[in-house]
């Protein structure tokens, strides 16, 4: 105590309590001021230029010069640069041409093109931005954690996507995609942003946890051996295909075969 | 075509010397067999069944594969009743399978799962008893189609038909309770259709429904209800029809394509022994084989994906196994029409594809063959097949009713087409609409045409021979084809058929005549004996235009004997 009373008439002392004053001021700021919604602001401001250099090519002839949306295409204020990483990184954007659905193709922008153009979107308002790999990585969780995963799959993604994931039909040709060798962070994106036909789960619906607990549950599906050939998954249809192929098919030419063979038929 | 044992012109087999010693073999089973023959009479059982002759032809043993499938399916049945548990008491799931751990479930999906993963053999014996219940019900049809499609439900085997559709019938049911056992997401949501489907029945269907289930949906008794269903019931009556069917074949004898030396009076064919002993064993298990490799190669009704059943759940693909695939196409596809009388709701849009299809085929199929007795008038015995050419409207009849019941197959998996092809659910919904009513009456058209080409394509051989690959050319320029005459065997196949001339309006009723019009108005007439000798006559060495041809058939002359036969028919 003595050191700070002895030198407390310094003539460095006014500077440095201002400049601590200061710090402790910044420091309670950033404590109790809201945390940023938006991630308007995420990227350095030249990535947003260059992703809205990209944009003004690639995309506004369907999203509109500002991303407003014309009648090709809808706005993209809003929708964050989780759903500009999901559409162009699994290559649904930008669309090759006018369809009912953006089927999931190669992507033609690179990561950090990518990284930019949702740097742009995210600008333009608030919306859900790229996950974190702790908010989707199956790591880590335990067998009944996974099992439950599977409960949850099968309530709420089933219904569409088919009870292993293989994906199913919907109106107008439109149809729910097969989630086989999807990417995690593609599934997280998807439930919150809602993409095409998909309705949105978001985080109170489906929490980051749970989210992970489906994505564990459907890789381990995808590792578990199967009793022998899938036949795609797709349940009776397919099966009553091959019993009449193979089964049906293989029987009536052994059937031939026999009654080909007769002791008189030389 | 069936392929004609040639005559033998020894008929009777000389009998051996009472004389001969018996060999090593008969000396041992003498013993057994006397003991046999003297308390059941074996001899008489066996030199009647041994002897027993049965022709050959591949499509007789599409019911070979029924049968055989029944039995491979209560072999693999009753390893499975070892540890299925038939209770929809809840428990939580502490097995192997760690995908499903912790999970509640019914006594019975856990037993499945049991069976599927922690006994030995247990998936092997699931998907082989899976897989015999698709070709069980698939032979039938393919067996019973033989059985139309050659007129071998005619007097005197009308009532065997009719327990064959029994059997079909009843093998549909079975199938379907016993893929509602497992009590997995899948099984159950079938449950819950045929649950709509008792409800849709007008005015008792609420109380149909709470005495099939004991209350309501799903309740906790189906399981252990359909349970008995599936192993006693059902197949107790399935074998006891199987044992008729199998009576009446013996008693009728089997029927026989026609071809030289074959009459409605005789069988031409092997001894049950040993030839058909030895085919009729081998194909077993040819059929057990093809059903283990299928078992253990092709995954099928992965119930464990499926989850345990939920009422809050549904699974994309959900569809019946393919027998009653047809009834949930006719309601996918059915207009949703429903009427509101006074306090009661009538589902048309489930009651008429639903319970009023599944009646109307079954009653179609069951009074065919009076149908069309009644048309023909023939009280005669038939036990020489028609081939299916030489009876065009009722092969027509049979490939429309194929036809519209692909369509509504198709509609069972619309979903399934529409993401395979990339095809739009509502479109193929919309088409097949129209479809099943138009396509049948295309296929009926066509088929009737091609039957009646059939039929003159085979008079064009009876009259001018087969086609002798040999082209000659005129000195004018012009080309012909050399004709052979064709074997005097073959001839008699393709003129054996029946004819159904216009009658007398005194002999039947003018809706009679009218419907026989229809039936067999437009059918070939066989040619006439002068016909045919003319044609003989001609090929005999006369050049000049024949009376149907076109100028350019000329049959090879002097070189070959018409005797001769000019290939296998």
């Amino acid at each position: 105590m003595k050191f700070l009373s002895s030198r407390r008439r310094h003539k460095a002392v006014k500077p440095l309590l201002l400049v601590a004053a200061l710090f402790l001021m910044g420091g309670l700021y950033t404590v109790a001021v809201p945390e940023q919604q938006s991630s308007a602001d995420s990227g350095t401001s030249t990535q947003v230029e260059e992703g809205r250099a990209l944009f003004q090519v690639g995309c506004s002839s369907c999203h509109g010069l500002n991303g407003e949306g014309t009648s090709e295409g809808p706005t993209l204020v809003g929708v964050g640069a989780a759903s500009v990483d999901w559409q162009v990184e699994t290559g649904r954007m930008p669309m090759a041409q006018q369809a009912e659905q953006a089927p999931k193709r190669p992507p033609v922008y690179n990561r950090e093109e990518i990284d930019a153009m949702a740097a742009y979107v995210a600008s333009l308002g608030p919306g859900p931005d790229i996950p974190t790999e702790a908010q989707y990585s199956p790591e880590g969780l335990s067998a009944e954690e996974i099992a439950r995963g599977g409960e949850l799959f099968r309530t709420n993604c089933s219904a569409c996507h088919n009870f292993a994931g293989a994906g199913g039909a919907l109106p107008d040709g439109k149809y729910a995609p097969s989630l086989q060798g999807v990417e995690p962070k593609h599934i997280w994106e998807a439930l919150r942003i809602g993409p095409q036909q998909m309705p949105v789960f978001g985080p109170e619906t489906i929490t980051d946890e749970d989210v992970r607990t489906i994505v564990a549950y459907l890789q381990s599906l995808e590792q578990e051996p199967a009793g022998g050939l899938t036949l795609g998954n797709l349940g009776p249809v397919s099966e009553g295909l091959w019993a009449w192929i193979v089964g049906m098919g293989g029987l009536a030419l052994f059937a031939v075969w026999i009654a080909s063979k007769g002791a008189r038929s030389k | 075509m069936a392929k004609p044992a040639p005559l033998s012109e020894q008929t009777t087999v000389p009998a051996t010397p009472a004389e001969r010693t018996p060999g090593p073999v008969l000396r041992r089973v003498a013993g057994p067999v006397t003991w046999a023959d003297e308390r059941v009479g074996a001899a008489g059982l066996g030199k009647f069944f041994l002897r027993k002759i049965f022709p050959d032809h591949w499509s007789f043993l599409l019911g070979e594969i029924a049968l055989y499938s029944f039995i491979i399916l209560l072999i693999t049945g009753v390893y499975l009743t070892i540890w299925f548990k038939p209770s929809m008491a809840e428990v939580e799931y502490e097995g192997s399978y760690q995908l499903l751990r912790g999970l509640a479930m019914s006594e019975a999906y856990e037993s499945t799962l049991h069976i599927s993963f922690d006994i030995r053999g247990g998936l092997l014996m699931r998907q082989m008893h899976h897989w015999s219940a698709m070709l069980f019900v698939a032979s039938m049809f393919a067996h019973m189609l033989r059985v139309f499609f050659t007129g071998a439900f005619r007097k005197p085997r009308e009532l065997n038909w009719v327990i064959g559709v029994a059997l079909l019938a009843l093998g549909t049911i079975e199938g379907f309770a016993g893929y509602s056992l497992p009590d997995d997401l899948l099984s159950g949501t079938g449950l819950r259709f045929v649950d709509g489907l008792i409800r849709s029945i007008p005015v008792i269907g609420t109380w149909a429904e709470f005495f099939v289930f004991g209350g309501e949906f799903p309740g906790t008794l189906i399981i252990s209800r359909l349970y008995m269903v599936h192993i006693l019931l059902i197949p107790g009556l399935l074998l006891a029809l199987i044992a008729a069917h199998m009576a009446l074949l013996v008693y009728h004898k089997h029927t026989q394509y026609p071809g030289p030396g074959r009459t409605d009076q005789n069988v031409v064919g092997y001894p049950l022994f040993p030839v058909y002993m030895a085919k009729a064993g081998g194909f077993f298990f040819i059929v057990f084989g093809v059903t283990t490799l299928m078992g253990a190669f092709m995954q099928i009704n992965p119930l464990w994906t499926y989850g345990p059943y939920n009422p809050a759940q549904v699974t994309a693909g959900s569809q019946p196994d393919w027998y009653m695939g047809w009834v949930e196409g006719a309601i996918r596809i059915m207009p949703g029409w429903e009427s509101h009388w006074g306090s009661t709701t009538w589902s048309w849009n489930v009651v008429v594809p639903g319970v009023g299809l599944m009646g109307l085929l079954f009653t179609l199929l069951g009074v065919y063959p009076w149908i069309e007795a009644w048309l023909t008038g023939d009280k005669r015995e038939h036990h020489v097949l028609e081939r299916p050419r030489t009876n065009p409207t009722r092969t027509a009849f049979g490939v429309a009713g194929i036809t519209a019941y692909i369509m509504l197959m198709l509609g069972g998996g619309n979903d399934i087409i529409a993401t395979q092809f990339r095809m739009s659910l509502n479109n193929i919904s919309l088409v097949l609409r129209v479809a099943v009513f138009v396509a049948p009456v295309l296929a009926f058209l066509i088929t009737k045409r091609i039957c009646i080409a059939l039929t003159r394509v085979d008079q064009e051989r009876l009259l001018h021979g087969s086609e002798s690959g040999i082209i000659n050319r005129s000195p004018a320029g012009g080309y012909s084809e050399d004709h052979l005459p064709i074997s005097q065997g073959e001839a008699f196949t393709l003129t054996s058929h029946n004819e159904y001339p216009v009658l007398e309006s005194e002999e039947i009723s003018p809706r009679q005549a009218k419907a026989r019009r229809f039936f067999y108005g437009d059918n070939m007439s066989k040619p006439t004996r002068a016909e045919l000798e003319a044609a003989a006559h001609h090929a005999d060495g006369h050049d000049g235009d024949h009376e149907l041809g076109d100028g350019d058939h000329h049959a090879v002359t002097g070189s070959r004997q018409p005797e001769l036969t000019g290939g296998k028919d």
